[in-house]
């Protein structure tokens, strides 16, 4: 079916792509080559320009200089319209469901169908594709109802359907488990095998190994190296990835834990949805270490430490805060008593058009010197910026700027810089580090092991287990709002972490246990 | 006792006929919110607020009347309040998808615009009687039947439209391609974007056949129900549509229930009046209502968790960083 | 599909020039709008300008008109700058307007016969407790049952119309009013005191000043300002922040409300010395204060300039009423242009227009 002819091979030709923002380029001449029938990773920290690339070949965004070729023929592709037309299909990080729409609804979307009844004319060829790739999922499901992995497939039945011939998954293995994962690849190979081009998006590693047949590495919106991926070994792609020694400088000094400083009893809370989100969750924090939460993000994470931070009602159980029970107390009496929050949703935590100096205030600000009895002191506000700007090295203009001008990192920093600056007793930080490049990364990482050393108690969840690991001296599993198992950083083990994070395996005794010395 | 009985028999029959022989009025009456609620339904589906149908209504109120009036035909009236709502419609469109302004304000500003307008076009024509009259549409057998037949089916043309109107609408937003399109467009723009789905024409294609019903709706209002031109002679039923869009939970086939309840208050209204009460107070009773019904559905809204469009009021645009 | 196409992007960085260059273009735009809306209506724009403009600005009597005129307009517009910071949609202060005049008149019907410096601020007292009072009813529902404010807000605007017909009409109705639905005229110590030779009542003109100042330091000076701002920007930092949206929705609607319950006094201690019809009360002021808070972009003190522009737009629209017989609102034209070509040019301080291939 396919031509031998050389160029006929390339499904894809990237050639000296610039893609600018204001402010920032996010592809700066970048190239990218893609054979048929290959699993092609696109490697590079966040940041790096991976996704912006792809956007430009799926026609989100129109680049500014550069050639884009499909199957040796130079295009110009404008819409996503015209990427569909072409054989190309994108299935984003997050996922582009609607969500009160049925699995047929949303695979038929967009595209002419018949008129009346749309789905159930399509609903033969639909089920006959999900039977062919082993995509089992209920077709008459709505989408809110099915878990990210079935919402991963129907993306996948979208591409399919539409008659994908290269299709671009970014970062697909980010809201799932390790079986999960697992089952993707499988369905990617029979993908490939049929003919199909798939392009992999990622920052792991391991996964380049696993998963592709070659990679492209990425940095700074450049394309620094393409690879056969049997003739590299991750060494190297991290070198590539990073433009220097991986090895983060992480100073974890030996800190003995102190007094528990968070005390979680049987814990219920519900979600938004209505449905059960934490279940008779128990944990416990001391001062001076890091308690890690590992899982797949959607597990409960977001719904147990709002409900800590007296942001979630709760329906069951006790919070326990420095021996006391604050399970009702209203959320300001707990910032005044000494708990800090670092939201995974920044802008939860931050007023994005208002100054910087305005941002640093949120906790403080109606106590002295901030806050007299009524009015605000407006020296004590510009020094109180101008302290925090100075000691966590935040880079900004000045303190007048809007926050939502400053990079990802600096707005990740100043965020940390209010809540530590507040010396709380226990520190709620939920991923502190998505999206960020490596150096931010770093210093992010320094600053939460300078907390612990200073002895606040840190409650970290990160749907990063890279990082989890690194910097927990405890770290326990959450799925579907339990613990599964907790470990001790010298016990972690990378599979059983992955089977608790999957729900496959559950420690036989879930009662939290005190964490030894680390 | 028989005599008690009998007595109460006469009342109870009494109000029913009362109540049976106020249906077609209340029909009449919550016509012109059908079409804004439909319309507005099918706007706030596509993601987009229209708090402009106020000064949509009236537009279509006074054009369909000037229209009507001056070649003396009561469909071209009609054609011309669909045309000129629609028109209005898209000025909203273009400030709210195109522009990305906030759409509270610009609905209010269409509302000023309009009522301002349609003063200063309606001028010549307060006082004057419509002479191309809408005539009562003659349907085989059903208007003749005796007693039903006087009450049900002695309506006009645009009375049997906006009925008919609802199970086709709604067929449309459930069951069709493009009523599924729609509804993705208001739920999620970015996933049906990213499908090649042209979410700037859906918004706007929806949020003018919005404009067109309230153009219509309107125009009910000076050709049909009054018929005559006064000004203001929406008095809020531009809004009390916004209302009933909640109240319908953004679906045509509660828009029937919600739009012939207000048509009832207002027959209710007139009912009243012989009893002494005063007709100021009874005014009120349309907005009282309105708040009773938004109160009742926000919270039923919240039990059910039966939520507006997930994307209503958010602009939507693809290349933001 | 390759059509040029309208392209809106991100500034990166603004001039200092640009807020006031875009609003002037915006305005210019709008009277252009107008002008054509005018001439394909039959109304001549130029005669109709040069009539309003003259009329609201060219004369002694017609600056003093002005300044009357803005007065409520200031009132209402520095509650709504306030309310619109904190996020709640309050386009009822017409009703709440109305329901400060029933207040104050019920005041005066209560004690005829206290003298004026006890009267006068029991009848402010209380005009201001009647508009916070009706802000109160979308206020706590919105709070409470979480119904949308600004359609409830709205609702309540035609209440308190009926309510004032109501009462002017049946219980309220003078006795000597030759069948004319006012009540009797207010005893001389419930007349506010009035700048000679004008129709100034400047007790409450300092009163709206007053406000101004206040809450533009409620705003920018003060934590409760502060939580407004930060609740209005980013209710959900709010929420974070521990703050109590509840409080500062209340507070907010309660204060815009008063507001425009003092305008509502005013109008009938000031000027009319007694209860009518509501469209006598009012030509839209409270509709209108919308527009005074969105020119002054929400700037408290900006909105004492913007009320005087649209004080003098209210008495020019009279002009050309009797001049050109033309129906009262048509004024609304003006106000429904402006308003639109003030919101679309805010945004230009933001974003940039880019036409596409």
């Amino acid at each position: 079916m396919t031509s031998a002819k050389p160029e006929h091979t390339l499904a894809v030709a990237l050639r000296g792509i610039v893609k600018r923002f204001p402010g920032v380029t996010a592809n700066d001449r970048a190239n990218l080559e893609v054979r048929r029938g290959e699993i092609h990773a696109l490697l590079g920290e966040n940041g790096a320009g991976k996704t912006s690339l792809m956007n430009v070949l799926y026609g989100i965004y129109h680049p500014d200089e550069g050639e884009i070729w499909v199957k040796g023929r130079r295009v110009t592709i404008h819409s996503p319209h015209d990427a569909i037309t072409l054989g190309i299909g994108m299935i984003h990080q997050q996922f582009r469901l609607v969500q009160t729409h049925t699995v047929l609804e949303n695979v038929i979307l967009g595209l002419r169908e018949r008129f009346f009844f749309p789905e159930q004319s399509a609903r033969p060829r639909i089920l006959a594709l999900a039977e062919k790739y082993g995509l089992k999922v209920d077709p008459d499901a709505r989408i809110w109802q099915l878990s990210a992995g079935e919402q991963q497939r129907v993306e996948i039945l979208k591409a399919l359907y539409r008659g994908v011939e290269i299709l671009i998954m970014d970062e697909p293995t980010s809201m799932l488990t390790p079986g999960e994962a697992l089952e993707l690849l499988h369905i990617l190979r029979r993908m490939t095998a049929e003919g199909l081009t798939v392009i992999f998006i990622t920052h792991k590693l391991e996964e380049v190994m696993e998963v592709s047949d070659r990679v492209t590495v990425m940095r700074a919106g450049k394309s620094i190296a393409t690879l056969e991926t049997a003739q590299t070994n991750v060494r190297e792609l991290a070198q590539l990835m990073v433009g220097r020694d991986v090895l983060f400088r992480l100073e974890k000094k030996a800190v003995t834990p102190g007094a528990p400083v968070l005390k979680v009893e049987n814990l219920n809370v519900v979600s938004d949805k209505g449905l059960p989100a934490v279940v008779n969750l128990s944990l416990e924090v001391r001062a001076g270490e890091i308690l890690g939460i590992a899982g797949v993000s959607g597990n409960g994470q977001r719904e147990l430490v709002e409900a800590i931070a007296g942001l979630r009602p709760v329906s069951g159980g006790k919070i326990l805060f420095q021996g006391e029970d604050v399970t009702q107390t209203p959320p300001r009496m707990r910032i005044e008593r000494g708990i800090g929050f670092v939201p995974g949703e920044r802008w939860m935590a931050l007023i994005p058009s208002m100054s910087v100096a305005e941002n640093m205030i949120l906790k403080n600000y109606a106590r002295p010197p901030i806050g007299r009895k009524v009015f605000l002191d407006a020296e004590a506000v510009a020094t109180h910026a101008d302290t925090l700007i100075r000691e966590y090295a935040i880079s900004t203009p000045n303190r007048q700027t809007p926050i939502k001008r400053l990079s990802g990192g600096n707005i990740q920093r100043a965020l940390l810089a209010r809540e530590m600056t507040e010396r709380p007793a226990l520190l709620l930080v939920a991923q502190p580090t998505s999206g960020l490049d490596v150096g931010a990364t770093e210093t992010i990482w320094n600053l939460l092991l300078e907390e612990r050393a200073r002895g606040a108690a840190v409650l970290l969840i990160s749907d990063d287990l890279k990082e989890a690991m690194a910097l927990s001296d405890r770290l326990a599993v959450l799925f579907e709002g339990q613990i599964m198992g907790e470990f001790t950083a010298q016990t972690m083990d990378l599979e059983k972490i992955g089977l608790m994070m999957a729900g496959a395996l559950r420690q036989p005794t879930a009662e939290p246990t005190a964490g030894e010395p680390a | 006792m028989p005599d008690f009985v009998a007595g109460l028999l006469e009342n109870l029959l009494t109000i029913l006929v009362t109540v049976v022989l106020a249906i077609p009025a209340a029909i009449r009456a919550g016509t012109p919110l059908l079409y804004g609620t439909l319309g507005e339904v099918y706007a706030e589906r596509s993601g987009i607020l229209n708090l402009g149908m106020e000064g949509m209504m009236i537009m279509g109120a006074v054009s369909g009347f000037a229209a009507a009036q001056t070649t003396g035909s009561a469909a071209l009236g009609i054609l011309t309040a669909a045309l000129v709502g629609g028109l209005f419609a898209l000025i909203h469109a273009f400030a709210s998808i195109t522009l990305r302004v906030n759409q509270v304000v610009s609905g209010l500003a269409l509302t000023m615009l309009g009522l301002g307008i349609s003063s200063l076009m309606g001028k010549q024509f307060v006082g004057q009687p419509l002479a191309a009259r809408l005539q009562p549409l003659e349907i085989p057998v059903l208007s003749n039947l005796p007693i039903v037949g006087e009450l049900f089916f002695q309506f006009d043309l645009m009375v049997y439209l906006s009925i008919v109107l609802v199970p086709v609408l709604w067929f449309f937003l459930y069951k069709t391609r493009l009523g599924i399109t729609l509804r993705s467009v208001g739920e999620n723009p970015a996933a049906a974007d990213a499908l090649g789905v042209d979410v700037t024409f859906v918004r706007y294609a929806a949020v003018v056949f919005g404009g067109m019903m309230a153009g219509i709706g309107g125009s009910y209002l000076s050709i049909s129900y009054a018929p005559a031109w006064i000004e203001g002679m929406t008095a809020g039923a531009g809004w009390i549509v916004v209302a009933l869009t909640i109240f319908a939970m953004w679906d045509p086939s509660r828009a029937l229930l919600g739009a012939y309840l207000f048509g009832g208050v207002r027959v209710l209204q007139f009912r009243l009046q012989p009893l002494g009460i005063s007709p100021n107070l009874l005014n009120m009773l349309p907005y009282l209502l309105t708040i009773l019904v938004l109160w009742l559905s926000s919270d039923q809204a919240a039990k059910r968790r039966i939520g507006a469009p997930a994307a209503l009021m958010t602009a939507y645009a693809r290349e933001e960083r | 599909m390759n059509l040029p196409s309208l392209r809106i992007e991100k500034r990166l960085s603004s001039p200092r020039w640009l807020p006031a260059a875009s609003l002037t273009v915006g305005l210019l735009l709008a009277l252009v709008t107008v002008a054509v809306i005018f001439a394909t209506l039959g109304v001549d724009p130029l005669t109709a300008f040069q009539r309003i403009f003259r009329g609201g600005f060219g004369s002694f009597y017609g600056l003093q008109e002005t300044v009357t005129k803005s007065i409520p307009l200031m009132l209402a517009g520095v509650g709504l700058t306030l309310a619109f910071r904190g996020r709640m949609y309050n386009i009822g202060a017409e009703g709440q307007f109305m329901i400060g005049a029933i207040f104050a008149t019920g005041i005066v019907r209560l004690f005829p016969t206290w003298p004026g410096f006890l009267l006068l601020p029991a009848m402010f007292v209380g005009g201001f407790l009647g508009g916070a009072l009706w802000a109160s009813i979308p206020a706590l529902l919105k709070t409470r049952f979480r119904v949308d404010e600004t359609l409830t807000s709205l609702m309540l605007v035609y209440v308190a119309y009926e309510a004032v017909k109501f009462l002017v009409y049946g219980p309220w109705r003078g006795s000597d009013t030759r069948g004319f639905p006012i009540t009797d005229e207010f005893p001389a110590a419930a007349h506010i005191p009035i700048l000679p030779g004008t129709r100034v009542h400047y007790v409450t003109l300092l009163l709206a000043i007053a406000a101004a100042i206040l809450v533009y330091l409620l705003l920018t000076r003060t934590k409760l300002g502060y939580e407004i701002r930060v609740t209005g920007e980013n209710p959900e930092a709010a929420r974070y922040a521990g703050m109590d949206y509840r409080k500062v929705a209340l507070l907010v609607m309660l204060i815009s409300g008063g507001l425009a319950g003092l305008a509502g006094m005013g109008e009938v201690a000031g000027i009319h010395f007694r209860l009518r019809p509501p469209e006598a009360l009012s030509p839209g002021y409270g509709f209108t204060a919308i527009i005074v808070a969105w020119l002054a972009r929400l700037n408290p003190l900006a909105a004492m300039l913007t009320a005087f522009l649209l004080g003098g737009l209210l008495v020019g629209g009279d002009a050309i009423q009797i001049a050109l017989n033309l129906p009262a609102a048509t004024v609304q034209i003006f106000n429904g242009v402006i308003l639109l070509f003030v919101i679309a040019s805010e945004l230009f301080n933001q974003y940039r227009l880019r036409l596409e291939r």
